[in-house]
Protein backbone atom coordinates (compact mmCIF):
# COMPACT_ATOMS: atom_id res chain seq x y z
CA UNK A 1 0.00 0.00 0.00
CA UNK A 2 1.04 3.52 -1.06
CA UNK A 3 1.89 6.02 1.76
CA UNK A 4 3.18 9.26 2.70
CA UNK A 5 6.64 10.70 4.55
CA UNK A 6 6.32 14.48 6.16
CA UNK A 7 9.57 16.18 6.30
CA UNK A 8 9.24 18.65 8.96
CA UNK A 9 11.97 21.45 9.64
CA UNK A 10 11.57 23.13 13.50
CA UNK A 11 13.53 25.66 15.21
CA UNK A 12 15.01 22.74 17.01
CA UNK A 13 15.45 19.93 14.81
CA UNK A 14 13.61 17.66 12.07
CA UNK A 15 10.92 15.38 12.19
CA UNK A 16 9.97 12.71 10.25
CA UNK A 17 5.84 11.96 10.33
CA UNK A 18 5.33 8.52 8.25
CA UNK A 19 1.75 7.22 7.65
CA UNK A 20 0.01 4.99 4.84
CA UNK A 21 -2.33 5.88 1.87
CA UNK A 22 -5.28 5.95 4.67
CA UNK A 23 -3.35 9.12 6.69
CA UNK A 24 -4.85 8.40 9.62
CA UNK A 25 -2.31 6.85 11.70
CA UNK A 26 1.06 8.42 12.25
CA UNK A 27 4.52 7.20 13.22
CA UNK A 28 6.78 10.53 14.73
CA UNK A 29 10.50 10.34 14.31
CA UNK A 30 12.99 12.61 15.87
CA UNK A 31 14.05 15.17 16.77
CA UNK A 32 16.81 14.69 14.17
CA UNK A 33 19.43 17.13 14.76
CA UNK A 34 18.37 18.46 18.13
CA UNK A 35 18.85 21.46 19.38
CA UNK A 36 19.51 22.93 15.55
CA UNK A 37 17.78 25.01 13.49
CA UNK A 38 16.30 22.83 10.44
CA UNK A 39 15.39 25.39 7.89
CA UNK A 40 14.69 22.59 5.45
CA UNK A 41 15.03 19.27 4.14
CA UNK A 42 13.06 17.49 1.07
CA UNK A 43 13.62 14.57 -0.77
CA UNK A 44 15.20 13.40 -4.30
CA UNK A 45 11.99 12.19 -6.95
CA UNK A 46 15.06 10.51 -8.69
CA UNK A 47 15.46 8.41 -5.55
CA UNK A 48 13.20 8.97 -2.24
CA UNK A 49 15.14 7.08 -0.12
CA UNK A 50 18.14 9.80 -0.79
CA UNK A 51 17.19 13.15 1.35
CA UNK A 52 18.65 16.69 1.94
CA UNK A 53 18.42 18.55 5.15
CA UNK A 54 19.99 22.46 5.81
CA UNK A 55 21.13 22.20 9.53
CA UNK A 56 22.22 25.39 10.87
CA UNK A 57 22.59 27.29 13.87
CA UNK A 58 23.86 30.70 15.33
CA UNK A 59 26.91 29.59 17.13
CA UNK A 60 27.75 26.57 14.28
CA UNK A 61 26.66 28.02 11.24
CA UNK A 62 25.58 26.05 8.22
CA UNK A 63 25.74 21.97 8.08
CA UNK A 64 24.29 20.15 5.12
CA UNK A 65 22.90 16.48 5.92
CA UNK A 66 21.70 13.88 3.39
CA UNK A 67 20.36 10.18 4.41
CA UNK A 68 20.22 7.40 1.83
CA UNK A 69 17.90 5.15 3.42
CA UNK A 70 14.50 7.79 3.89
CA UNK A 71 15.39 9.37 6.89
CA UNK A 72 17.09 6.82 9.36
CA UNK A 73 20.73 7.89 9.36
CA UNK A 74 22.47 10.79 7.76
CA UNK A 75 25.60 11.98 7.31
CA UNK A 76 27.44 14.72 6.13
CA UNK A 77 27.62 14.19 2.46
CA UNK A 78 31.67 15.12 2.65
CA UNK A 79 32.17 12.59 5.09
CA UNK A 80 30.43 9.04 5.40
CA UNK A 81 30.53 7.31 8.41
CA UNK A 82 33.28 4.58 8.12
CA UNK A 83 35.47 6.67 5.13
CA UNK A 84 38.78 8.64 5.97
CA UNK A 85 38.26 12.08 6.40
CA UNK A 86 40.80 12.91 4.48
CA UNK A 87 42.01 12.53 0.99
CA UNK A 88 45.40 10.76 -0.40
CA UNK A 89 47.45 14.31 0.11
CA UNK A 90 45.93 15.08 3.15
CA UNK A 91 43.24 17.25 2.25
CA UNK A 92 39.76 16.90 3.71
CA UNK A 93 37.81 15.46 1.76
CA UNK A 94 34.41 17.23 2.04
CA UNK A 95 32.92 20.68 1.74
CA UNK A 96 29.55 20.19 2.28
CA UNK A 97 29.28 23.13 4.69
CA UNK A 98 31.02 25.38 2.46
CA UNK A 99 28.99 28.07 0.44
CA UNK A 100 31.55 30.79 -0.71
CA UNK A 101 30.05 33.09 -3.25
CA UNK A 102 31.68 33.87 -6.74
CA UNK A 103 33.70 36.77 -7.50
CA UNK A 104 34.66 38.98 -10.15
CA UNK A 105 36.49 36.98 -12.92
CA UNK A 106 37.67 40.55 -14.01
CA UNK A 107 39.01 42.14 -10.78
CA UNK A 108 38.95 39.38 -8.40
CA UNK A 109 36.68 41.40 -6.00
CA UNK A 110 32.84 40.36 -4.83
CA UNK A 111 30.83 40.43 -7.64
CA UNK A 112 28.19 43.01 -6.65
CA UNK A 113 26.51 44.48 -3.59
CA UNK A 114 23.06 44.89 -2.42
CA UNK A 115 20.81 47.72 -0.63
CA UNK A 116 21.27 47.60 2.93
CA UNK A 117 18.47 48.35 5.37
CA UNK A 118 20.39 52.11 5.67
CA UNK A 119 20.14 52.74 1.88
CA UNK A 120 23.99 52.04 1.80
CA UNK A 121 25.72 49.59 -0.36
CA UNK A 122 26.81 46.38 1.41
CA UNK A 123 28.67 42.90 0.46
CA UNK A 124 26.64 40.12 0.08
CA UNK A 125 27.83 37.46 3.71
CA UNK A 126 26.74 34.16 3.84
CA UNK A 127 24.17 33.29 6.87
CA UNK A 128 22.34 29.95 6.10
CA UNK A 129 20.52 27.56 3.49
CA UNK A 130 16.85 28.45 3.29
CA UNK A 131 15.91 25.65 0.39
CA UNK A 132 16.95 23.00 -0.87
CA UNK A 133 15.75 21.55 -4.13
CA UNK A 134 16.60 18.51 -5.50
CA UNK A 135 16.94 17.59 -8.99
CA UNK A 136 13.70 16.01 -10.60
CA UNK A 137 16.60 13.40 -13.00
CA UNK A 138 19.75 13.10 -10.84
CA UNK A 139 19.83 12.07 -7.16
CA UNK A 140 23.09 13.68 -6.82
CA UNK A 141 22.00 17.21 -8.21
CA UNK A 142 20.54 19.38 -5.93
CA UNK A 143 19.96 23.11 -5.62
CA UNK A 144 20.33 25.33 -2.81
CA UNK A 145 18.71 28.64 -1.49
CA UNK A 146 20.87 31.02 0.63
CA UNK A 147 21.29 33.80 2.17
CA UNK A 148 22.51 36.25 1.67
CA UNK A 149 20.26 35.64 -1.52
CA UNK A 150 22.11 33.42 -4.22
CA UNK A 151 21.74 30.05 -5.58
CA UNK A 152 23.97 27.29 -5.28
CA UNK A 153 24.07 23.67 -6.91
CA UNK A 154 25.98 20.45 -5.97
CA UNK A 155 26.18 17.59 -8.61
CA UNK A 156 28.09 15.23 -6.39
CA UNK A 157 25.24 14.69 -3.75
CA UNK A 158 25.99 17.45 -1.60
CA UNK A 159 29.59 17.38 -1.06
CA UNK A 160 30.83 20.38 -2.79
CA UNK A 161 28.63 23.41 -3.61
CA UNK A 162 29.00 26.01 -6.45
CA UNK A 163 27.28 29.34 -7.15
CA UNK A 164 25.36 29.92 -10.03
CA UNK A 165 26.32 33.38 -9.84
CA UNK A 166 25.10 34.19 -12.88
CA UNK A 167 21.96 35.40 -10.92
CA UNK A 168 23.76 37.30 -8.73
CA UNK A 169 25.79 38.63 -11.35
CA UNK A 170 23.30 40.28 -13.96
CA UNK A 171 22.92 43.71 -13.04
CA UNK A 172 20.34 44.20 -10.05
CA UNK A 173 22.12 43.22 -7.33
CA UNK A 174 22.61 46.70 -6.17
CA UNK A 175 18.75 46.94 -6.02
CA UNK A 176 17.95 43.90 -4.30
CA UNK A 177 17.73 44.31 0.09
CA UNK A 178 16.77 42.23 2.66
CA UNK A 179 13.26 41.68 4.16
CA UNK A 180 12.75 41.74 8.12
CA UNK A 181 14.00 37.78 7.93
CA UNK A 182 17.22 38.47 5.87
CA UNK A 183 17.69 38.72 2.20
CA UNK A 184 17.01 35.19 1.47
CA UNK A 185 16.79 33.20 -1.78
CA UNK A 186 13.87 30.67 -0.71
CA UNK A 187 11.96 29.69 -3.37
CA UNK A 188 13.49 26.95 -6.48
CA UNK A 189 11.32 25.18 -8.33
CA UNK A 190 12.45 23.54 -11.65
CA UNK A 191 10.64 22.57 -14.43
CA UNK A 192 10.01 19.00 -14.57
CA UNK A 193 9.67 18.84 -18.31
CA UNK A 194 12.87 21.20 -18.53
CA UNK A 195 15.74 20.78 -15.90
CA UNK A 196 16.51 24.17 -17.72
CA UNK A 197 13.91 26.35 -16.70
CA UNK A 198 14.16 27.57 -13.06
CA UNK A 199 12.36 30.02 -11.27
CA UNK A 200 13.92 31.35 -8.30
CA UNK A 201 12.07 33.71 -5.52
CA UNK A 202 14.16 36.25 -3.04
CA UNK A 203 12.82 38.28 -0.18
CA UNK A 204 13.36 41.29 -1.50
CA UNK A 205 14.47 41.45 -4.84
CA UNK A 206 11.34 39.22 -6.80
CA UNK A 207 11.17 36.03 -8.97
CA UNK A 208 13.79 35.55 -11.56
CA UNK A 209 13.67 32.70 -14.55
CA UNK A 210 16.22 31.06 -16.07
CA UNK A 211 15.58 28.83 -19.81
CA UNK A 212 19.80 28.17 -19.69
CA UNK A 213 19.99 26.08 -16.39
CA UNK A 214 21.38 28.68 -14.27
CA UNK A 215 23.69 30.67 -16.45
CA UNK A 216 21.77 33.32 -17.16
CA UNK A 217 18.83 34.91 -15.27
CA UNK A 218 16.16 37.90 -16.03
CA UNK A 219 13.48 39.20 -13.37
CA UNK A 220 9.90 38.00 -14.45
CA UNK A 221 8.05 40.89 -12.03
CA UNK A 222 6.23 42.94 -14.73
CA UNK A 223 2.50 43.39 -13.30
CA UNK A 224 3.96 43.13 -9.27
CA UNK A 225 2.53 46.25 -6.96
CA UNK A 226 4.33 46.53 -3.85
CA UNK A 227 3.07 50.29 -2.61
CA UNK A 228 6.34 50.17 -0.11
CA UNK A 229 9.06 50.76 -2.87
CA UNK A 230 9.86 54.18 -4.51
CA UNK A 231 8.87 52.69 -7.25
CA UNK A 232 6.08 50.37 -6.41
CA UNK A 233 6.12 48.77 -9.72
CA UNK A 234 9.93 48.34 -10.03
CA UNK A 235 11.76 45.64 -12.01
CA UNK A 236 13.62 44.24 -8.95
CA UNK A 237 12.67 45.35 -4.89
CA UNK A 238 9.78 43.02 -4.59
CA UNK A 239 9.10 40.84 -1.28
CA UNK A 240 7.93 37.57 -2.43
CA UNK A 241 6.91 34.92 -0.30
CA UNK A 242 6.33 32.26 -2.48
CA UNK A 243 5.84 31.33 -5.61
CA UNK A 244 4.48 27.67 -6.77
CA UNK A 245 3.35 25.88 -10.25
CA UNK A 246 0.99 22.45 -11.14
CA UNK A 247 3.68 19.81 -12.56
CA UNK A 248 1.05 20.13 -15.48
CA UNK A 249 1.78 23.04 -16.49
CA UNK A 250 4.98 24.72 -15.38
CA UNK A 251 4.18 27.83 -16.87
CA UNK A 252 1.15 29.24 -14.84
CA UNK A 253 2.65 30.26 -11.73
CA UNK A 254 1.04 31.13 -8.20
CA UNK A 255 2.70 33.60 -6.23
CA UNK A 256 1.85 35.18 -2.41
CA UNK A 257 3.78 38.17 -2.30
CA UNK A 258 4.00 40.42 1.12
CA UNK A 259 0.71 41.87 -0.03
CA UNK A 260 -1.82 40.36 -3.01
CA UNK A 261 -1.77 36.68 -4.28
CA UNK A 262 -0.70 36.60 -8.14
CA UNK A 263 -0.97 34.76 -11.43
CA UNK A 264 0.99 34.34 -14.03
CA UNK A 265 -0.12 32.16 -17.43
CA UNK A 266 3.14 33.13 -19.32
CA UNK A 267 5.96 31.66 -17.29
CA UNK A 268 6.45 35.13 -15.09
CA UNK A 269 6.88 37.07 -17.78
CA UNK A 270 3.57 39.11 -16.55
CA UNK A 271 1.70 38.88 -13.53
CA UNK A 272 -1.78 39.90 -12.76
CA UNK A 273 -3.59 40.25 -8.95
CA UNK A 274 -5.86 37.23 -8.02
CA UNK A 275 -6.89 37.93 -4.92
CA UNK A 276 -10.06 38.53 -4.96
CA UNK A 277 -12.38 37.93 -2.07
CA UNK A 278 -10.06 36.69 0.56
CA UNK A 279 -9.79 38.74 4.08
CA UNK A 280 -6.93 39.83 3.83
CA UNK A 281 -4.23 38.66 1.25
CA UNK A 282 -1.12 39.21 3.17
CA UNK A 283 0.28 35.37 3.77
CA UNK A 284 3.60 33.50 3.30
CA UNK A 285 2.74 29.63 2.10
CA UNK A 286 1.02 28.61 -1.37
CA UNK A 287 0.71 25.87 -2.88
CA UNK A 288 -1.25 23.65 -5.84
CA UNK A 289 -3.31 20.66 -5.68
CA UNK A 290 -1.44 17.23 -6.86
CA UNK A 291 -4.62 16.66 -9.47
CA UNK A 292 -6.41 19.56 -10.05
CA UNK A 293 -3.97 22.51 -11.96
CA UNK A 294 -6.52 25.47 -11.34
CA UNK A 295 -6.71 23.87 -7.07
CA UNK A 296 -4.89 26.44 -5.45
CA UNK A 297 -4.19 26.78 -1.45
CA UNK A 298 -3.15 30.02 0.27
CA UNK A 299 -3.25 30.55 4.58
CA UNK A 300 -4.25 33.90 4.95
CA UNK A 301 -2.33 36.41 7.68
CA UNK A 302 -3.51 39.33 9.30
CA UNK A 303 -0.92 41.73 8.21
CA UNK A 304 3.11 42.10 7.56
CA UNK A 305 2.22 44.11 11.57
CA UNK A 306 0.16 40.71 13.03
CA UNK A 307 1.43 38.01 11.53
CA UNK A 308 -1.00 35.71 12.45
CA UNK A 309 -4.57 34.52 11.40
CA UNK A 310 -7.40 36.91 11.68
CA UNK A 311 -9.49 37.05 14.54
CA UNK A 312 -7.71 34.23 15.73
CA UNK A 313 -8.86 31.58 13.69
CA UNK A 314 -7.46 29.57 11.69
CA UNK A 315 -8.19 28.89 8.41
CA UNK A 316 -6.75 27.93 4.76
CA UNK A 317 -8.79 29.17 1.89
CA UNK A 318 -8.72 27.26 -1.16
CA UNK A 319 -9.84 28.59 -5.04
CA UNK A 320 -11.08 26.02 -7.53
CA UNK A 321 -11.08 28.39 -10.54
CA UNK A 322 -7.02 29.53 -10.35
CA UNK A 323 -7.51 32.57 -7.84
CA UNK A 324 -10.41 35.05 -7.22
CA UNK A 325 -12.63 32.90 -5.66
CA UNK A 326 -11.75 31.45 -2.83
CA UNK A 327 -13.21 29.42 0.00
CA UNK A 328 -12.85 29.44 3.21
CA UNK A 329 -11.55 25.61 4.53
CA UNK A 330 -11.79 25.64 8.45
CA UNK A 331 -12.95 22.32 9.73
CA UNK A 332 -10.66 20.83 12.53
CA UNK A 333 -8.63 23.59 12.56
CA UNK A 334 -8.47 26.04 15.70
CA UNK A 335 -11.76 28.49 15.12
CA UNK A 336 -10.60 30.64 18.64
CA UNK A 337 -7.50 31.77 20.07
CA UNK A 338 -5.24 31.19 17.82
CA UNK A 339 -2.37 33.45 16.76
CA UNK A 340 0.46 31.17 14.56
CA UNK A 341 1.94 31.92 11.67
CA UNK A 342 2.65 29.80 8.67
CA UNK A 343 5.86 29.94 7.20
CA UNK A 344 6.44 30.32 3.52
CA UNK A 345 8.00 27.08 3.21
CA UNK A 346 5.79 25.46 5.53
CA UNK A 347 2.67 23.62 3.17
CA UNK A 348 2.90 21.09 1.09
CA UNK A 349 0.65 18.53 -1.46
CA UNK A 350 0.94 14.34 -1.73
CA UNK A 351 -0.16 13.16 -4.48
CA UNK A 352 -2.69 10.13 -3.36
CA UNK A 353 -5.86 10.40 -4.39
CA UNK A 354 -7.55 12.18 -2.74
CA UNK A 355 -4.81 14.88 -2.88
CA UNK A 356 -3.42 15.37 0.87
CA UNK A 357 -2.39 19.10 2.14
CA UNK A 358 0.03 19.61 5.04
CA UNK A 359 1.06 22.43 6.88
CA UNK A 360 2.96 23.43 9.87
CA UNK A 361 2.70 26.57 12.45
CA UNK A 362 5.07 28.57 14.68
CA UNK A 363 2.96 27.14 17.46
CA UNK A 364 4.53 23.52 16.35
CA UNK A 365 1.57 21.77 14.91
CA UNK A 366 1.51 20.35 11.81
CA UNK A 367 -1.90 19.46 10.29
CA UNK A 368 -3.17 17.05 7.75
CA UNK A 369 -5.92 16.98 5.53
CA UNK A 370 -6.03 13.65 3.60
CA UNK A 371 -9.43 15.29 1.52
CA UNK A 372 -8.23 18.15 -0.32
CA UNK A 373 -8.89 20.78 1.88
CA UNK A 374 -12.30 19.42 3.30
CA UNK A 375 -11.19 18.58 6.69
CA UNK A 376 -8.19 18.92 8.72
CA UNK A 377 -6.25 16.92 11.68
CA UNK A 378 -3.17 17.54 13.64
CA UNK A 379 -0.31 15.34 13.00
CA UNK A 380 1.53 16.62 15.56
CA UNK A 381 0.33 19.57 17.88
CA UNK A 382 3.68 20.54 20.07
CA UNK A 383 6.53 20.56 18.18
CA UNK A 384 9.14 23.38 18.08
CA UNK A 385 7.78 26.20 15.97
CA UNK A 386 8.00 24.58 12.28
CA UNK A 387 9.98 26.42 9.54
CA UNK A 388 9.50 24.10 6.33
CA UNK A 389 7.17 21.11 5.69
CA UNK A 390 7.64 18.85 2.61
CA UNK A 391 6.01 15.93 1.93
CA UNK A 392 6.70 12.62 -0.04
CA UNK A 393 4.39 10.42 -2.02
CA UNK A 394 6.19 6.71 -1.11
CA UNK A 395 5.30 3.67 -2.79
CA UNK B 1 49.44 15.96 21.39
CA UNK B 2 47.32 18.76 21.55
CA UNK B 3 44.01 18.54 23.92
CA UNK B 4 41.04 20.59 23.19
CA UNK B 5 37.28 20.52 23.97
CA UNK B 6 34.56 20.86 22.12
CA UNK B 7 31.02 22.28 23.13
CA UNK B 8 28.57 19.79 23.15
CA UNK B 9 26.86 19.96 19.22
CA UNK B 10 29.89 20.47 18.14
CA UNK B 11 30.78 16.36 19.52
CA UNK B 12 27.62 15.45 17.74
CA UNK B 13 28.75 16.32 14.37
CA UNK B 14 32.15 15.30 14.62
CA UNK B 15 31.09 12.12 16.52
CA UNK B 16 33.79 12.28 18.99
CA UNK B 17 33.73 12.91 23.26
CA UNK B 18 33.93 15.79 25.36
CA UNK B 19 37.64 16.20 24.35
CA UNK B 20 39.88 15.43 21.27
CA UNK B 21 43.75 14.89 20.85
CA UNK B 22 45.72 16.71 17.58
CA UNK B 23 49.35 16.74 16.80
CA UNK B 24 50.20 20.12 15.77
CA UNK B 25 53.45 20.60 13.57
CA UNK B 26 55.46 24.03 14.62
CA UNK B 27 54.39 26.57 16.87
CA UNK B 28 51.30 25.83 18.64
CA UNK B 29 48.98 28.58 18.11
CA UNK B 30 45.19 29.21 17.91
CA UNK B 31 45.65 29.26 14.05
CA UNK B 32 47.95 25.74 14.04
CA UNK B 33 45.31 24.18 16.35
CA UNK B 34 42.42 24.66 14.58
CA UNK B 35 43.77 23.86 11.37
CA UNK B 36 44.87 20.37 13.16
CA UNK B 37 41.33 20.26 14.18
CA UNK B 38 39.84 20.73 10.86
CA UNK B 39 42.17 18.65 9.33
CA UNK B 40 40.94 15.56 11.20
CA UNK B 41 38.13 16.45 11.58
CA UNK B 42 36.48 18.53 8.40
CA UNK B 43 32.77 18.07 9.41
CA UNK B 44 34.02 20.46 11.72
CA UNK B 45 35.37 23.00 9.04
CA UNK B 46 33.33 26.44 8.96
CA UNK B 47 31.29 25.81 12.51
CA UNK B 48 34.45 26.89 14.40
CA UNK B 49 35.64 29.75 12.29
CA UNK B 50 34.15 31.25 9.24
CA UNK B 51 35.72 28.99 5.71
CA UNK B 52 37.00 31.71 3.79
CA UNK B 53 37.51 34.78 6.40
CA UNK B 54 39.08 32.31 8.98
CA UNK B 55 37.13 34.26 11.58
CA UNK B 56 35.86 33.29 14.83
CA UNK B 57 32.36 32.70 14.75
CA UNK B 58 30.83 34.88 17.28
CA UNK B 59 28.91 32.81 19.44
CA UNK B 60 32.06 30.78 19.94
CA UNK B 61 34.90 31.91 22.89
CA UNK B 62 38.36 30.18 22.64
CA UNK B 63 40.16 29.85 26.63
CA UNK B 64 43.24 28.73 27.23
CA UNK B 65 44.43 28.34 30.81
CA UNK B 66 41.75 30.26 32.84
CA UNK B 67 42.03 33.31 30.29
CA UNK B 68 39.82 33.60 27.43
CA UNK B 69 41.80 34.49 24.32
CA UNK B 70 39.53 34.59 21.68
CA UNK B 71 40.96 38.39 20.80
CA UNK B 72 44.48 36.96 20.84
CA UNK B 73 46.22 37.15 17.70
CA UNK B 74 45.48 33.70 16.13
CA UNK B 75 49.48 33.12 15.81
CA UNK B 76 50.03 34.05 19.09
CA UNK B 77 52.07 30.87 20.93
CA UNK B 78 49.89 29.06 23.98
CA UNK B 79 51.48 28.88 26.76
CA UNK B 80 53.51 25.24 27.71
CA UNK B 81 50.62 23.79 29.64
CA UNK B 82 48.27 23.33 26.17
CA UNK B 83 51.65 22.41 24.29
CA UNK B 84 52.73 19.99 27.21
CA UNK B 85 49.06 18.77 26.63
CA UNK B 86 48.51 19.24 30.26
CA UNK B 87 45.95 21.32 30.00
CA UNK B 88 43.20 21.68 27.24
CA UNK B 89 42.23 24.25 25.09
CA UNK B 90 38.43 25.17 25.73
CA UNK B 91 36.35 25.82 22.51
CA UNK B 92 33.26 27.06 24.28
CA UNK B 93 29.56 28.04 22.73
CA UNK B 94 28.12 31.18 24.28
CA UNK B 95 25.48 30.92 26.56
CA UNK B 96 22.68 32.64 24.49
CA UNK B 97 19.88 32.28 22.29
CA UNK B 98 16.15 30.62 22.87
Amino acid sequence: MSGVRVLVGTRKGAFLLTSDGKREKWDVSGPHFAGWEIYHLKGSPADPNRLFASQCSGWFGQVIQRSDDGGKTWTQPGTPPGEPTTGPGGMPQGESNKFVYDTSADTGKPLTTHQFYDGSQHPWEFKRVWHLEPSHGDPNTVYAGVEDAALFRSTDGGKSWHELSGLRGHGTGPKWQPGAGGMCLHTIAIDPANPNRIYIAISAAGAFRTDDGGKTWKPINKGLYSKYLPDPTAEVGHCVHHVAFHPSRPNTLFMQKHWDVMRSDDAGDTWHEVSGNLPTDFGFVIDVHAHEPETVYVVPIKSDGEHFPLDGKLSVYRSRKGGNEWEALTKGLPQRDCYVNVLRDAMAVDSLDKCGVYFGTTGGQVYASADAGDSWSPIVRDLPAVLSVEVQTLP
Amino acid sequence: MIRVELPPHLRTLAHVGKEVQVEVVGPVTQRSVLDAIEARYPMLQGTIRDHVTQVRRPFLRFFVCGEDWSHESPDAPMPEAIVSGSQPVLIVGAIAGG
